[in-house]
């Protein structure tokens, strides 16, 4: 094993449930490459209900995987206790704008000092490939067989109406790309939205887009990556980098003895 | 010189690191994973230790190391 | 209470339960407001500043519960507040605390149901949602105060009790008790127990029982050095998921469930008066037992053979005392502000006979009703 996977990962866990060539466990690569250079003592991970959720499980730090949608509130109750430490939250795009979406506006609102890594393969994966909130009109699903009626989100666009100060996107398919967003995502004091358009290539390959093969997807995902000031020309393409980033505004604090400094 | 080492209990045969290498040194290979999974093979000498493939494997089972 | 106790305050029960946790070292709370706990909130707001602590108004009921599990892993004693259709939102939450065995301590102040129901009046209809709302199976502890008083003591003892257990601990008042203000006494340094930690240097399993600590597994909090993985999924002594291992899983769910029901001596709080000769025992819990206890002594001094008995735990259920009780008297009563719930485990366990005595609408039983009942079951005894 990569001596960085020797050094990090919880063994009592492996191997991962990762179906071959899933982008999670790419983001696993990248949250550890993150984690040898920042320190692991000075991280709590918390995660949701999905594939995504699994990510942290696989590091041997202090983990809590929690309910679905639930991931957001859990790590406040964690950060305000123990401030010093970076929190660290795994949620898939179902677990974060479908069933969390409540806590997700919130918790941007207030800046609340966390980094969330929104893991988005446009479909709910562990269950078996349903619609999602991220699935492309008339996509087909599990749940959608005679294609998707409803329109997706744009998880970036909601997180910076909702206030969160460092917003970005990048792909697995960029994986060295991805790996400096997420520690800019870390390392920014605020909320800090990271969304991380990721090949599944078991469900939403199969299901919507005709191909389980994981290499296909994971091309196809590249061809849509609009690199520095490239135009999109149709609405699959997205942009990656930062999105919005606000150094000025201060971080939630919860109100101290005597009142708000 | 480079050596590219394939974990044989984790590799999962997906083939990303094939995918994202930009010097053509991994292709398929035939020798077969611990769990059946068709592992790549590697050309070392071609390699220019950008690491891409270290980045991109789910599973931590490939390493760019030294020779010797 | 000692004689050192000098701070007597005339409050109400919403009260009562802040100054009690507050006593307790509880420095966390997560709320969101609803009649008629939000008292508990507002003072939570303006308290826990004072002594350092963290409130926070959450944008719901879920986030509320959710931010307990996550403070209490930091290590905090932590609480929230609510009333029936806040506690119906909590239910997966208190499952995922009871799972992995997250001490936090949920307060309900009980109105009336079902759905938005009543408000601003009472009721004790919640108190089999309390032992069983959640799916799954699974024990956890829920205390019933009568009184402001009670309302302080237990909010006190709740806490201990999810330190000592590991286990959320539901407190179940209503809106009578959260309202009705009354002498209180706050104990300035009462008993407190903390989470038993792992000794230094020594092998740690999270999620194993110790055998120093009755079958409870001892407790690190994050952030002390042991990469602690925390999970929903049944899971072995380690945090790794055993949900598809049938024979692993069972023994997760009977270790949780025994950590309750075998030390249920520990747990079990009730008070008795004049039991020891009585016929027909008026088994009560919550604002029940005052009119109760009023019923009671005028029944005894009209010479009927009568018992008082009030349960300040719910759960585990008293079966013990109550089926020593069993043995000599005859009746039990069991006047309750629902359509006869907890009545149905005084059936259960006494197998005598068992009058339930219901009142639903929002208003508690007068001991002339409690009486009335007593008197008939003497006559008929």
């Amino acid at each position: 094993m990569h001596e960085l996977g020797e050094r990090y990962l919880r063994k009592s866990a492996l191997p991962t449930l990762f179906c071959p060539g899933c982008g999670d466990g790419t983001i696993l690569n990248a949250m550890v490459r993150v984690v040898d250079k920042l320190g692991i003592k000075n991280f709590n991970f918390v995660s949701g209900i999905g594939c995504s959720g699994w990510i942290p499980v696989f590091i041997n730090a202090d983990v809590l995987h929690a309910l679905h949608g639930r991931a957001i509130p859990v790590a406040m109750g964690l950060k305000l206790t123990q401030q010093d430490k970076h929190v660290v939250v795994f949620t898939g795009d179902g677990d974060c704008l479908g069933i969390g979406g409540n806590h997700f506006i919130h918790a941007a609102r207030r800046n609340l000092d966390i980094t969330v890594v929104m893991v988005n393969n446009y479909i709910y994966g562990m269950t078996g490939g349903q619609t999602a909130p991220t699935t492309p009109e008339k996509a087909r699903t599990k749940t959608a067989p005679y294609g998707n009626v409803e329109p997706p989100f744009d998880a970036t666009k909601l997180a910076i109406a909702a206030g969160a100060t460092y917003v970005a996107r990048h792909t697995t398919a960029y994986p060295q790309q991805l790996k400096v967003g997420l520690e800019e995502a870390v390392l920014h004091k605020g909320f800090s939205f990271l969304e991380v358009m990721t090949q599944c290539p078991t469900q939403a390959g199969r299901i919507i887009y005709g191909s389980g093969e994981p290499t296909f997807l994971f091309s196809e995902l590249k061809k849509r990556t609009l690199l520095g000031k490239q135009q999109a020309t149709n609405s699959t393409q997205f942009s990656i980098g930062v999105l919005h980033y606000d150094k000025e505004k201060l971080p939630y604090q919860p109100v101290c003895e005597g009142g708000i400094e | 010189m480079m050596k590219i080492v394939f974990d044989e209990a984790f590799c999962k045969g997906c083939n990303l690191c094939i995918e994202v290498c930009p010097k053509q040194v991994l292709s398929k290979g035939s020798k077969r994973s611990l769990k059946g999974y068709q592992m790549p093979d590697a050309d070392a000498a071609k390699c220019v230790v950008c690491r891409n493939c270290e980045a991109v494997c789910p599973e931590f089972a490939i390493s760019v190391c030294e020779e010797g | 209470m000692s004689s050192h106790d000098n701070n007597i305050r005339i409050i109400h029960g919403n009260e009562a339960c802040v100054e009690g946790a507050i006593v307790a070292g509880c420095r966390f709370f997560a709320g969101y407001p609803i009649t008629p706990a939000s008292e508990v909130a507002e003072m939570m707001a303006s308290r826990l500043p004072q002594v350092k602590g963290i409130f926070l108004q959450m944008e719901d009921e879920l986030a509320s519960v959710n931010a307990l599990i996550g403070a209490a892993w930091g290590g905090a004693k932590a609480m929230t507040a609510t009333s029936g259709p806040g506690f119906s939102l909590m239910q997966e939450g208190i499952g995922y605390a009871v799972e992995s065995e997250t001490p936090c301590v949920i307060l309900n102040v009980m109105r009336g149901g079902p759905s938005t129901g009543q408000p601003t009046l009472s009721s004790q209809q919640d108190v089999y949602q309390a032992r069983y709302g959640s799916h799954g199976d699974y024990e956890l502890i829920v205390l019933a105060p009568s009184s402001a008083q009670e309302a302080l003591d237990l909010t006190i003892r709740a806490f201990n009790l999810a330190e000592q257990f590991l286990v959320p601990v539901i407190v179940l008042t209503d809106e009578i008790v959260a309202h009705t203000r009354e002498r209180v006494a706050i104990p300035e340094f009462p008993q407190i127990v903390n989470r038993k930690k792992p000794q230094a240097g020594e092998k740690y399993i999270p999620f194993e029982g110790s055998k120093d600590n009755n079958g409870i597994p001892l407790r690190a909090n994050f952030g002390e050095g042991h990469n602690i993985l925390v999970d929903g999924q049944l899971h072995d002594g380690y945090g790794n998921r055993v949900g598809h291992l049938p024979g692993k899983s069972a023994d997760l769910v009977k270790r949780l469930c025994d950590k309750i029901t075998k030390n249920v001596d520990l747990i079990t709080d009730i008070e008795m008066r004049n039991v020891e000769d009585a016929e027909v025992i008026v088994v009560t819990y919550g604002s029940t037992s005052r009119p109760a206890l009023r019923a009671m002594k005028e029944a005894r001094e009209l010479g009927l053979k009568v018992g008082w008995v009030k349960m300040k735990t719910l759960f585990p259920f008293p079966e013990k005392e109550l089926r020593k009780l069993a043995k000599s008297a005859k009746t039990f009563i069991v006047p309750e502000m629902n359509l006869g719930k907890i009545v149905l485990e005084v059936d259960r366990v006494t197998k005598k006979r068992v009058v339930s005595l219901p009142k639903i609408g929002g208003e508690l039983h007068t001991p002339d009703e409690v009486l009335r009942v007593i008197k008939e079951e003497c006559q008929n005894a």
